[in-house]
């Protein structure tokens, strides 16, 4: 075994075991710490693969935004972080068989996929050749994706507001 | 110093030592030179801030710990919370509690992976280079809503939130400041940055940006006058209430490390890094370095603080658009020159 895969399952293994802390931990504010573990695990991931744009903006994006509003939400809830959270809920054997399912799936797909992925590129171009194929190659769907995410933004906003004046 | 490292590599490997064990030992003495350099330079920082605040009211702040102008007076304060008894309060969140400092100084660490001393001085020259630091950095406000949230105190809670709400707010204008002198450079590599800085430093066609990078970085940092997380008056302390001892040490630590960091990169990004005449490059690199810490120190003595409100219109209604402004402008100039 090379030290790269050493490091991946010791990786691995921490990304899962964060993740299952966020599922299982009674308190919904251990789970949104978990949930930065995981998170930082798989950057991890991201870095043993050379994608180390990609990392970067997942610890940016994930851990600095998305959790750190999640929190924010957590705590300006009142009294939610003082009840513990039910973990289980009455479906257990029927989300147990969609999830066996989309796990076969997933792993039918990369064990079958892995086959097609072509050679990456090298490792110290990945930044620059992302972000020319992004306003070049895939400039369409690049300005799609970013002004449906500012109409989400402008909807959450009207949406904030409207309840305010209810008040 | 590369052949130094060949010759390290040549003797394991003579022995038939596998090459991860000299990485591991290399590893190990950098991160601890590293963690060295910030203690020392952290005691130095508190020790001179100290100084700064008492001459800007005409005192003379610690004069008797070690003699010459109390030079050993941060040094004797941190033998004091070292051996200070450790306190975990009895609603506290135990776990959360005891994690949270050590989340807010791993994040303060990782950041000195990416600041160039000097043409070989750096741990790591990342292709991802500034954008580490600015993802990174992020993590430390994790630390802090992890403590604000488990010391079980409303004053705690408050300071948290108000410091997410304000690194988050701040960390848009303080990405945007940046990208002119990225898109000029055309790489993110702190070390080409440098380089690039030969003929010119960026501070002088990029003003603006250094500006709205100086202003977001002392939000970032929660300096006064952005310091409302820790307003004394409102909030005695912030999400550190509850924190004493070294706990409470090591949150000083990654604080002030944070400032270090956040003055490096102004260096390296807009005043050309350990570009000068004369003295060795290391040394321009920490002078450049402690004189933005020595700004930052004085306009916090100097300035009052803004109100939460005033915040936040500062950073979204003006910072913000005068950094796109400076990115536009870069750009059409970029392109213009062809």
């Amino acid at each position: 075994m090379t030290v790269i895969q050493v490091v991946f399952f010791l990786v691995a293994a921490f990304t899962t075991a964060a993740a299952f802390l966020v599922v299982l931990a009674k308190n919904i504010v251990h789970c949104a710490i978990a949930l930065v573990f995981t998170f930082f695990g798989v950057a991890a991931l991201y870095v043993l693969l050379d994608a180390e744009f990609l990392a970067a903006v997942q610890v940016l994006l994930y851990v600095g935004g998305i959790t750190i509003l999640l929190l924010f939400a957590i705590m300006l809830t009142s009294r939610i972080s003082a009840r513990g959270v039910r973990v289980m809920n009455e479906q257990v054997g029927m989300s147990a068989v969609v999830v066996f399912a989309i796990f076969a799936l997933l792993a039918i797909a990369s064990l079958k996929g892995f086959a097609l992925v072509g050679s990456p590129p090298p490792a110290s171009y990945a930044t620059a050749s992302l972000g020319r194929l992004l306003l070049t190659t895939y400039v369409l769907p690049f300005e799609a994706v970013s002004i449906l995410l500012l109409a989400a933004m402008v909807g959450a906003i009207i949406l904030a507001r409207r309840e305010r004046e209810k008040d | 110093m590369e052949k130094t490292l060949e010759r390290f590599y040549a003797a394991f490997a003579a022995l038939g030592i596998p090459w991860i064990v000299p990485q591991l030992i290399l590893m190990l003495v950098v991160a601890s030179l590293v963690i060295l350099f910030i203690s020392v330079s952290v005691m130095f920082m508190i020790w001179w801030e100290r100084k700064i605040s008492a001459h800007i009211q005409v005192r003379y702040g610690p004069m008797r710990v070690g003699g010459w102008h109390g030079w050993a007076q941060s040094l004797a304060d941190g033998i004091k919370l070292l051996i200070k008894e450790d306190v975990i309060p009895a609603g506290a969140d135990k776990l959360v509690f005891a994690l949270a400092p050590m989340v807010v100084f791993a994040a303060a660490l990782a950041a000195y992976v990416i600041i160039p001393f000097g043409p070989n001085l750096i741990v790591r020259d990342l292709n991802i280079g500034v954008l580490f630091y600015i993802s990174i950095s992020s993590l430390t406000v994790v630390g802090i809503i992890m403590a604000g949230w488990s010391s079980n105190n409303k004053y705690s809670v408050l300071g948290a939130l108000r410091s997410a709400a304000q690194a988050v707010s701040y960390e848009v204008p303080l990405v945007v400041s940046i990208l002119g002198v990225i898109m000029t450079v055309g790489s993110l590599s702190m070390i080409q940055i440098v380089e690039a800085q030969q003929r010119i430093w960026f501070v002088i066609p990029q003003f603006a940006g250094f500006l709205i990078y100086l202003t977001a970085a002392l939000a970032e940092c929660n300096r006064l006058p952005f310091d409302i997380p820790e307003a004394e008056s409102e909030l005695v302390a912030g999400f550190h209430v509850e924190y004493s001892g070294m706990r409470f040490a090591i949150f000083f630590l990654a604080e002030y490390a944070n400032m270090f960091t956040v003055a490096a990169i102004a260096t390296t990004l807009f005043l050309g890094g350990w570009h000068g005449p004369l003295l060795p490059p290391w040394l321009w690199f920490l002078i450049k370095t402690y004189f933005i810490i020595f700004v930052m120190m004085w306009l916090r003595w100097t300035l009052a603080r803004l109100r939460v409100d005033q915040l936040m219109n500062l950073g979204w209604k003006v910072l913000l658009p005068l950094a796109f402004l400076n990115m536009g402008i870069t750009g059409v100039v970029l392109v213009l020159r062809g």
